[in-house]
């Protein structure tokens, strides 16, 4: 009880010094986490809108694999995008293992299905009724599909938020193509699986509670920006 | 050529003919109700008619072109029409949006669509609650805002799939008393779909009845509900009194139906022997306690056999040696003391009576 206690001093003292080092981990958290999020709702929300609004053969399958993927664990994203950037991997010519940017495309993919799927399921939320009245309105299949989006857009919001929340406390994959290099890319989940493994809790807490306050604070603006829909 | 034809319009679904080869006609500034029970395919027929789904068979033309022809002949036809759903519809965004949302997608420009919903929500009594968000209203207020959004567009066709039917009394009196106002006031051409006949016939020049997928009766109110063509419309339309007979005579188109050993005089061409049905209407028959002399042809003497009162009127059924149901007032009733074992005449004149072929 007191480790906590004293934790959530440290973290308190932490934030409110604006000790350099744990600034610079939050940032990094944050920015990883925030254009991992941006990079996959610009591919999911097209693409789950095309799966759903379009029918083809495997339409079913396809959305089963979707959610099957979910819970992808996230050592399983780190491999495979380690393999993919490492020296021999097929995309070892780039160069950005061990850099924020590969942590970003980890962190796209591992989001993307449940970004999609929720996309999908959000829309499917929609009312057929929705669909009718547009249509019946005269609106064009493009317009149709925009008035359903915008219908969506709670659910969508949703998804937005629960895929940031995959981002930011993954520690997985940030760990394996990220390093944990301090300075460069040490975010708070890996921060906090090293300083527990040298047996600093306190440190850890104050990380841990920094790192709840921060999506704290991500969901108070996208409920904010919800409510204002 | 009609304003809006269906030909052989058919519609199957899971292995269940919903429309069975329909052929309507509307003319342009015609108000057609499409009446009929729960079921009957009046909605299959809108959605066709708006082309929210494809038939399996025939063809739908406005001004005599084929609208299957391609998409966008589609979506420039759709454009010309609007179409209020029986569910109230509305987008999750303010009343004003969901008014503007047609106008929006027709390219208008801002300053026209202000003047436009703003206008439409005065006619619709809406305006107050223009920056309300549309699913904060009640079911009648959120019909309201559908329509709005419909008239919105200024269609040329507007149909509407019974408009009031989810709706509380008074709520469903002021969208009837909309529609009205909107029929009035414009030359829209305007296919309904109502279960409730009277509505129909409040509203419509013409009259279409629906039943089991398939037109059984079109023309205007008095012809369908004076003069229906079968047992099935009959009872649509409220025959309540449906007696199967054979004819024993018919001089000049006055027949004598034996019906249960009783004879009824009507006017019919039907000819001796053919098996008839009897159709009367109950408001139709007089209820005496003695044998009065009046021109009526038809005094059935009987006892009543049961009785019920429904606010000012009371419905009973004289036992003639078949049921006969006839509607009289309530003060009536208690005047004359009409109840279960009274014995009485009820008296019917032969024009009252409508007679069909029984199959």
């Amino acid at each position: 009880m007191e480790e906590i206690w004293n934790g959530l001093v440290k973290a308190l003292q932490l934030i409110f010094t604006f000790d350099p080092e744990v600034m610079q981990v939050a940032w990094l958290s944050i920015r990883v986490a925030v254009t991992s999020v941006l990079i996959a709702s610009i591919i999911c929300l097209p693409l789950g809108s095309l799966i759903h609004f379009n029918n083809f053969r495997g339409k079913r399958v396809l959305i089963s694999i979707i959610q099957t993927f979910y819970s992808v664990p996230t050592v399983t994203v780190g491999l495979f995008v380690f393999i993919l950037f490492s020296n021999k991997g097929p995309l070892g010519g780039l160069d950005i293992l061990f850099t924020p940017t590969v942590m970003v495309i980890g962190q796209v993919i591992l989001v993307l299905p449940i970004l999609t799927g929720l996309t999908i399921t959000g829309l499917n939320g929609v009312d057929k009724t929705i669909t009718d009245t547009a249509r019946s309105l005269g609106a064009s299949n493009w317009q149709t599909a925009t008035a359903i989006i915008r219908e969506a857009r709670f659910a969508v919001t949703a998804a937005v938020i629960l895929a940031f929340g995959r981002a930011i406390s993954e520690v997985g994959l940030a760990l394996m193509v990220g390093g944990n290099i301090r300075g460069f890319t040490r975010v708070l989940t890996t921060a906090i699986s090293l300083e527990t493994s040298k047996g600093d809790i306190e440190l850890s807490l104050a990380l841990g509670i920094i790192l709840i306050f921060i999506a704290l604070v991500v969901n108070i603006v996208m409920n904010r920006i919800q409510q204002r829909q | 050529m009609a304003f809006i034809e269906t030909i052989n319009l058919g519609q199957r679904r899971e292995g269940r003919d919903i429309l069975k080869g329909v052929n309507l006609t509307v003319e342009r500034g015609e108000v057609h109700a499409l009446i009929g029970p729960t079921g009957a395919g009046k909605t299959t027929l809108l959605r066709l008619i708006d082309m929210l789904d494809r038939p399996n068979t025939g063809k739908l033309l406005i001004n005599g072109v084929d609208v299957s022809m391609s998409e966008k002949t589609k979506l420039e036809t759709r454009r010309r029409m609007a179409f209020v759903l029986q569910k109230p519809v509305v987008f999750n965004l303010s009343v004003y949006d969901n008014v503007a949302y047609g106008l929006k997608w027709r390219g208008f420009n801002r300053n026209q669509i202000h003047e436009r919903v703003c206008g439409i929500l005065e006619t619709v009594d809406l305006g107050k609650y223009s920056k309300r968000n549309a699913r904060t209203l009640s079911g009648g207020e959120m019909q309201r805002v559908a329509i709005a959004r419909a008239i919105a567009i200024n269609p040329e066709i507007l149909l509407l799939d019974e408009p009031s039917a989810n709706l509380d009394p008074v709520s469903a009196a002021r969208i009837e008393d909309l529609i009205r106002k909107i029929i009035k006031q414009s030359a829209i051409t305007v296919i309904m779909a109502t279960h409730d006949m009277e509505q129909g016939q409040r509203l419509a020049d013409k009259i279409s009845v629906f039943i089991d997928g398939e037109i059984v009766q079109t023309g205007n109110a008095h012809e369908i509900f004076a003069s229906p063509r079968n047992r099935e419309v009959a009872e649509f339309v409220g025959m309540e009194n449906i007696i199967d007979g054979v004819v024993v005579s018919n001089e000049g188109n006055m027949a004598a139906i034996n019906v249960h050993g009783k004879t009824i005089e009507a006017i019919t061409e039907f000819g001796v022997g053919e098996k008839v049905s009897v159709c009367i209407r109950p408001e139709d028959v007089t209820v005496a306690l003695a044998r009065m002399p009046s021109s009526a042809r038809n005094s059935l003497a009987g006892m009543i056999s049961w009785t019920a009162f429904s606010g000012p009127l009371c419905r009973i059924e004289i036992d003639c040696g078949f049921p006969l149901v006839a509607l009289v007032t309530k003060k009536s009733a208690e005047e004359m003391g009409l109840k279960k074992g009274t014995q009485v005449y009820g008296t019917v004149k032969a024009v009252s009576i409508h007679i069909i072929a029984r199959h």
